[in-house]
């Protein structure tokens, strides 16, 4: 299961590594809340090379709108919720 | 050449289309040796490649329906539903296989939206193959940047006070929205219920008809 320590408030790590990963770019250095934990699922910047992927926590985070997209959101308060690994978020 | 041509219509009145002349791409070639090697070793047959792409094939959202309608019938249902989407899939029967499902509610103050941004992660195994427009760069795309303008392109007219929730399956889960059930339709049975479930009410750029 998922590791329970991560904060409720995160924020989307400005990471731009080389290779495959499933962070949306529009997502990085965005705050959201935690809508649940998912578990654990293999690393999908591993697996993507053919190799088994490290265990990682994976989390279901809610970003409301105005964080994304600031002042151009339609309606500020209506959400986005993305699966994002527990290595790209930092608590705050 | 027998299929040379200069009108843009067939005679049915349908576009031609090109023939792939063009040579196999690295990836076909890739696969194409897998799968022979996978069959000279005894590992496969083309037979149950054949039979593994039909079952894909036979999927349809008509499942999805079957789901919905049950969820809106049986509270108990819902509840596991809205808990764990792959079991209760699986405990009406249908074989979702590896599939992570996660049911979104939509209720008079929720509107949910199903997108996968990265590329085209879809409850496939539940609803089948995902429409060609929900692969498009202008969906994945628009459905996060703007998904009110683009509800109202799909004919969607939301409620003043409802909000919307766009789900982004960017990795290991994949999205059904359970639509509300439309008024007025306590008569009808299950079966009837789920003829009223659309594909697009399940990715939410749909709502569900609201008579047989």
């Amino acid at each position: 299961m998922a590791t329970p320590i991560m904060a409720d408030r995160v924020r989307v790590k400005t990471l731009v590594p080389p290779g495959h990963i499933r962070t949306p770019w529009y997502l990085r250095g965005k705050i959201g809340v935690i809508e649940r934990p998912l578990g654990e699922f293999g690393n999908p910047e591993q697996q993507a090379y053919g190799r088994i992927g490290d265990r990682k926590p994976l989390y279901r985070v809610r970003f409301t709108m105005a964080e994304v997209w600031g002042t151009r959101a339609e309606r500020p308060e209506d959400t986005l919720d993305a699966e994002i690994y527990g290595h790209w978020l930092e608590e705050i | 050449m027998p299929h040379d041509h200069h009108d843009p219509l067939s005679p049915s009145g349908h576009p031609y289309r090109q023939d792939n002349d063009e040579p196999l791409s690295y990836w076909q070639m890739m696969e194409i040796a897998v799968r022979e090697l996978m069959i000279e070793k005894g590992h496969l047959t083309a037979n149950e490649i054949a039979t593994q792409i039909d079952a894909m094939d036979a999927r349809s959202p008509a499942d999805g329906a079957a789901v919905v309608a049950r969820a809106w019938v049986d509270p108990a249902f819902k509840a596991r539903l809205l808990d764990n989407a792959g079991a209760a899939s699986t405990e009406m029967g249908f074989d979702i296989g590896p599939l992570n499902l996660i049911a979104v509610e939509n209720t008079d103050k929720i509107h949910n939206l199903i997108v996968c941004t990265l590329c085209s992660c879809y409850p496939r195994n539940l609803l089948g193959l995902p429409p060609d427009w929900y692969k498009t760069r202008a969906y994945r795309s628009r459905a996060v940047s703007e998904p009110r303008a683009v509800l109202r392109e799909f004919g969607v007219e939301l409620a003043e006070y409802v909000t919307v929730r766009v789900h982004d399956s960017t990795a290991d889960m994949r999205y059904i929205v359970l639509p509300a059930r439309p008024a007025g339709t306590e008569d009808l049975t299950e079966a009837e219920l789920a003829q009223l479930v659309t594909r697009d009410s399940m990715i939410g750029t749909g709502v569900p008809r609201r008579t047989l």
